[in-house]
């Protein structure tokens, strides 16, 4: 992050050709690519843009607030020189900004020197401390066998309707520094959220604001909003912003950020709808060649640096068109992010919540995190054969539905009642309910317990001789 | 040393127009605008060329001067290459780290080989040799136990005039000098070389010595050879880069270049801060000491992302020079062929297949085909194998990444969601996965291991695939319906699935299965099952043998028995023996 003070640069009256939010400026000499630039209307109104190509007396700008108003003679365009910056500073927790970053809650500007590029740059892979740490989210299918760490970029993969929105809330609410069990709790080390909301209802603006206000974290909360009816084009540094201010905190101010971005789906649209009128090449259903080179560089900007007590985490949220997983948006994101978490609709009719559909989730960092001295021993192994009952009770229903559950064997009428179970224990839990790693862990042993002896083949037979508690003479 | 050649005329993202000097040489490395970031020239025409940069190109301006080198894009070769992480165009990222903290800024220029460092050179040959290239002129040690054959550059040849004596020298201090016709010219051990040229070598040779990868489901039952080329496609979460760490800490090659090609900057720091804890089970050094890494994170520019599978494969082909067995992984090279695309898309050059240019296949081709078991210019072997991971939209194998792909590799090791997602790992699907390396690599399991490993092999395949044929009449009618003989085959495969297949990256013991273990272990269960199948052929009911303990026993073996106790499987057959063999004498009467 380096430091740049705006200056004025050269200025041009009328632009050449206006395409939805894109204007061609001609008569600029030596235009800066990805420049800022300042767009004065005939009425004298000024909005933002950002230079997307240069050619020999030409400049590409697209214009973060949309082109309506403006006219071919009347509208002077000012290159300002410099890429986009946006001040970054402690006290903007506690603040309410547009998508790019100006305040709307009424507040003065920010009072501060800093100004940070929107882009970022690339972490150096070298500088880097591999996540390790992990955090007590207090939620079953995601302490248990989703495990997500400080430092990991994990995202809730939704559908419309789902209630992504009350998950990431409890998360946000919930999260700890898990401990291994009977471990001191440390002293409260400084931690921020910093929340971006693209293209999302009022609604869930302010219900996040809600959720903040009760939890008693509001002070420590900056919100970038750029909702349903803000100009599209602007969501395309929303999440950027957001980012700049996380990085200034965890890295130069040494506090845990956790990052909600939502939904990135309204994103990828935004994007896709600036790369049409530019009329580039696209890839798949229309989005950009380069999504996945855009969406890394946000998604990168996660993690821990050696420099730093600090860290971001980041739990995107998306709402897969039609659910379906394997659309651009999330397809892209699972293969960027360490994980996803992914809603499933069938367990929310079933009236489960969280629906966390179990076996398409998957947290990769979690192995780093858990086990001897992090959690507990058998907890890696515990994971694996929860996975894989459950992933059998699946086979068996299929079965079931096709020759009837009388006619199950003996082991997979247990397994039925293994996976109804789980469903109803482990994966369900209430809103305001915040289990402790050892209660996940207790939870999962009952259920194992209801598996003959033989079938779990995951975990040592220490273990079984110390944690399982069913009647296997019985089976 | 670098004159201006043009002034910029056109930006966009990674890609830049410049107009000016008509010497410009194609493929010809460039400094782009004030701050000399590296580019490379990818199109001529008039007095215009179009040049793609290696860094990002934000606050760059049209006007901004472009610098000629006269050289194209090479990396540097020369002991010290060894434990280094490099970015895609060979910059040294803990040296960019040192300088510029801990983001990586524009503009950085440093020596990707430390011209301070002294090496212990031994020199090989003497005044009045006749070498040629790729002759070996002396070596270095690079590591306490890694002996780095210093080579004369293949396109050099000549008599030797003078040889530096033993002793400590940086990489540019002269050791040799060498009178070529009627000039005489200064040897060092650092040369360069053109990533976007296959070192040259004698000739090929067959392929058939497999990599040992200590992974079962790879080394059994779909094995690479040594100098070959395999990929693994599979959607997100299915384990691509657990299974290339693997194969990147297990494999039997000396040297190891791991290439991180547009993926998680944690994934390299994993390996940087995991391999050097980790040893080598052949050397008993730390895994660290064998491998070069390349690390163009997902967020790091896309052009150097193209760039970053060239600068690996040359390393490579450096060291397979000498003599060693260099095992190569590119994760992912779906990235690679994205940064092809983005590139294509600015230049506005007609799509073919879901955007992606025309000269796709072409470009796999290429870098497939610098994998090879080679004769080299100096009379040794060595080998370049690859191991490329793919990572196809959607997990969808029949887009254009993974259908090129599949053209130019013999080895294709599918990955699957669902196996996946019942955490069973590796989860290589055994029925869409192939390899065309059986035959060769058969007669070396067989003067390895004295075992026809090729018909047990197939037999086990023979089971899985009935497996997959009885799993869809289970499907329909239920498991009670099959006779008991088939059921047998059920019984049989559930081993060789959780107790072959199936095997635990994270777990000291299931980490690296030797051949020895490998081939025991698929010995052991075949023989449960024709003993099975002579017990219930007379009528004993499936689920005796389903209840007997051996089964639980033979399953657990994989973590239970380590590489060093092999005697503990004659104890498992033992049990065997007693506890069919009392079912059978039983229903044998």
């Amino acid at each position: 992050m380096s430091e740049v003070t705006v200056q004025g640069g050269q200025e041009v009256v009328g632009v050449g050709r206006i395409e939805g939010p894109i204007l061609v400026v001609e008569g600029a000499a030596n235009v800066r690519y990805d420049e800022v630039v300042e767009i004065q209307d005939t009425r004298g109104q000024l909005r933002r843009g950002r230079v997307l190509e240069v050619g020999e007396g030409y400049a590409v700008v697209q214009v973060f607030a949309g082109s309506t108003g403006l006219s071919i003679d009347g509208t002077r365009v000012r290159f300002l020189g410099s890429t986009l910056h946006i001040p970054v500073a402690e006290e903007m927790l506690g603040r309410i900004f547009d998508g790019l970053g100006n305040p709307i809650d009424g507040g003065p500007e920010p009072l501060t020197d800093r100004y940070a590029d929107v882009n970022g740059q690339p972490i150096n892979p070298t500088a880097r401390i591999y996540p390790r740490d992990y955090i007590q989210t207090g939620i079953s299918t995601i302490d248990g066998v989703n495990t997500l760490l400080r430092g990991q970029k994990l995202p809730l993969f939704s559908g419309a309707g789902l209630p992504h929105d009350q998950l990431a809330a409890q998360i946000v609410r919930q999260a700890t520094l898990g401990k291994v069990a009977g471990a001191p709790p440390t002293e409260g080390e400084e931690f921020a959220i910093v929340f971006a909301a693209m293209g999302v209802k009022n609604d869930v603006a302010d219900y996040f604001r809600r959720s903040f206000t009760e939890s008693g974290a509001l002070t420590r909360v900056a919100m970038f909003l750029n909702l349903a009816d803000d100009p599209p084009v602007e969501r395309i540094v929303t999440p950027r912003a957001a980012l700049t201010l996380a990085e200034y905190l965890a890295y130069e101010r040494d506090m845990h950020v956790l990052v909600v971005l939502t939904d990135m789906t309204n994103y990828g649209e935004a994007l896709r709808q600036i790369s049409n009128v530019r009329g580039e090449v696209p890839s798949r259903k229309g989005y950009p060649g380069y999504l996945y080179s855009d969406l890394a560089s946000m998604y990168e900007r996660t993690g821990r640096i050696r420099t730093s007590k600090g860290s971001i985490t980041q739990i995107p949220i998306l709402t897969m068109p039609n659910d379906d997983i394997t659309h651009p948006m999330p397809d892209l994101t699972g293969y960027i992010t360490e994980g996803q978490i992914v809603l499933g609709r069938e367990l929310y009719f079933a009236g489960i919540y969280p629906p966390v559909a179990v076996l398409p989730s998957l947290s990769r960092l979690m192995k780093d995190g858990i086990g001897k001295n992090r959690t507990r021993d058998d907890h890696p192994r515990w994971g694996a054969q929860l996975y894989a009952a459950y992933a059998k009770t699946q086979d068996v229903r299929a079965l079931a539905s096709v020759i009837g559950e009388e006619e199950l064997s003996d082991v997979d009428q247990k397994y039925l009642k293994f996976g109804r179970a789980f469903e109803r224990e482990f994966v369900n839990q209430s809103f305001t309910e915040n289990r402790t790693i050892e209660r996940t862990l207790e939870i999962g042993w009952k259920l194992l317990s209801m598996l003959p002896k033989k079938e779990l083949t995951r975990v040592t037979l220490d273990e079984i001789a110390q944690y399982y508690k069913g009647d296997d003479a019985a089976n | 040393m670098s004159d201006q050649v043009g002034t910029i005329t056109w930006i966009s993202g990674p890609v830049v127009r410049a107009r000016g000097s008509r010497n410009v040489g194609m493929l010809e490395l460039v400094e782009v605008g004030e701050d000399r970031l590296v580019g490379e020239v990818i199109g001529l025409k008039g007095d215009q060329m179009t040049i793609q940069v290696y860094e990002e190109t934000a606050g760059m301006q049209t006007g901004a001067p472009i610098y000629g080198t006269g050289l194209p894009l090479s990396v540097e070769l020369a002991p010290g290459l060894i434990q280094s992480i490099y970015d895609g165009v060979q910059r040294p990222l803990p040296l960019i780290e040192q300088a510029m903290g801990s983001f990586i800024n524009r503009g950085a220029h440093f020596d990707s080989i430390s011209r301070e460092k002294k090496w212990k050179f031994t020199p090989k040959v003497k005044a009045g040799d006749e070498v040629r290239g790729g002759a070996i002129l002396g070596v270095a040690m690079e590591t306490d136990t890694f002996e780095h054959r210093v080579m004369l550059n293949p396109d050099d040849s000549g008599t030797i005039t003078w040889v530096a004596p033993a002793g400590d020298y940086t990489v540019i201090d002269p050791i040799a000098k060498l009178k070529m016709g009627r000039e005489e010219k200064t040897i060092a051990m650092l040369q360069r070389w053109p990533v976007r040229r296959a070192r040259p070598f004698t000739n090929r040779r067959p392929a058939n010595i497999p990599l040992i990868t200590g992974q079962r489901i790879l080394d059994t039952f779909f094995p690479v050879a040594k100098g070959g080329a395999a990929g693994i496609p599979g959607p997100f979460g299915s384990g691509k880069t657990v299974t290339q760490h693997s194969i990147a800490k297990w494999a039997d090659a000396e040297i190891i270049v791991y290439i991180g090609c547009g993926e998680r900057g944690n994934e390299m720091t994993e390996v940087l801060q995991e391999f050097p804890h980790l040893i080598d089970p052949r050397t008993g050094r730390p895994l660290m000491e064998r491998t070069v890494l390349i690390a163009n994170t997902s967020n790091m520019p896309v052009a150097a992302r193209e760039a970053s599978i060239y600068t690996g494969i040359t390393i490579a082909e450096y060291y397979r020079d000498m003599g060693y067995h260099v095992a190569l992984m590119a994760d992912s090279t779906s990235r690679w062929a994205e940064a092809l695309r983005e590139v294509s898309g600015r230049l506005e050059e007609m799509p073919a297949e879901e955007g992606y240019p025309a000269y796709l296949a072409g470009r796999l081709a290429e870098f497939y085909e610098r994998a090879g078991y080679v004769d080299n210019l100096n009379g040794t072997q060595g080998s370049v194998s690859i191991v490329g991971a793919v990572s196809p939209p959607g997990g969808d194998f029949s887009e254009p990444v993974t259908q090129h792909t599949k053209r130019f590799i013999r080895c294709f090791w599918a990955l699957d969601k669902s196996l996946a997602s019942a955490r069973h790992f590796p989860a290589i699907n055994w029925l869409d996965s192939y390899s065309e390396y059986l035959e060769d690599v058969g007669n070396w399991w067989r003067e390895k291991t004295g075992k026809d490993w090729l018909a047990m092999r197939n037999r086990a395949m023979e089971l899985l695939s009935e497996e997959s044929r009885l799993s869809q009449i289970v499907k329909l009618v239920g498991p009670d319906a099959l006779p008991y003989a088939e059921r047998m085959v059920l019984e049989t495969t559930r081993l060789i699935r959780e107790g072959l297949l199936q095997q635990n990256a994270t777990e000291a013991v299931d980490a690296f299965s030797s051949v020895e273990k490998q081939i025991r272990m698929l010995e052991l269960v075949l023989y449960f099952h024709e003993r099975g199948m002579a017990i219930v052929k007379h009528g004993a009911p499936i689920h005796l043998i389903h209840d007997l303990p051996v089964v639980d026993t033979i399953i657990r073996a994989k973590s239970a028995v380590t590489n060093e106790e092999m005697h503990k499987f004659d104890d498992i057959q033992k049990q065997i023996d007693q506890q069919m063999g009392q079912l059978d004498a039983e229903y044998r009467s």
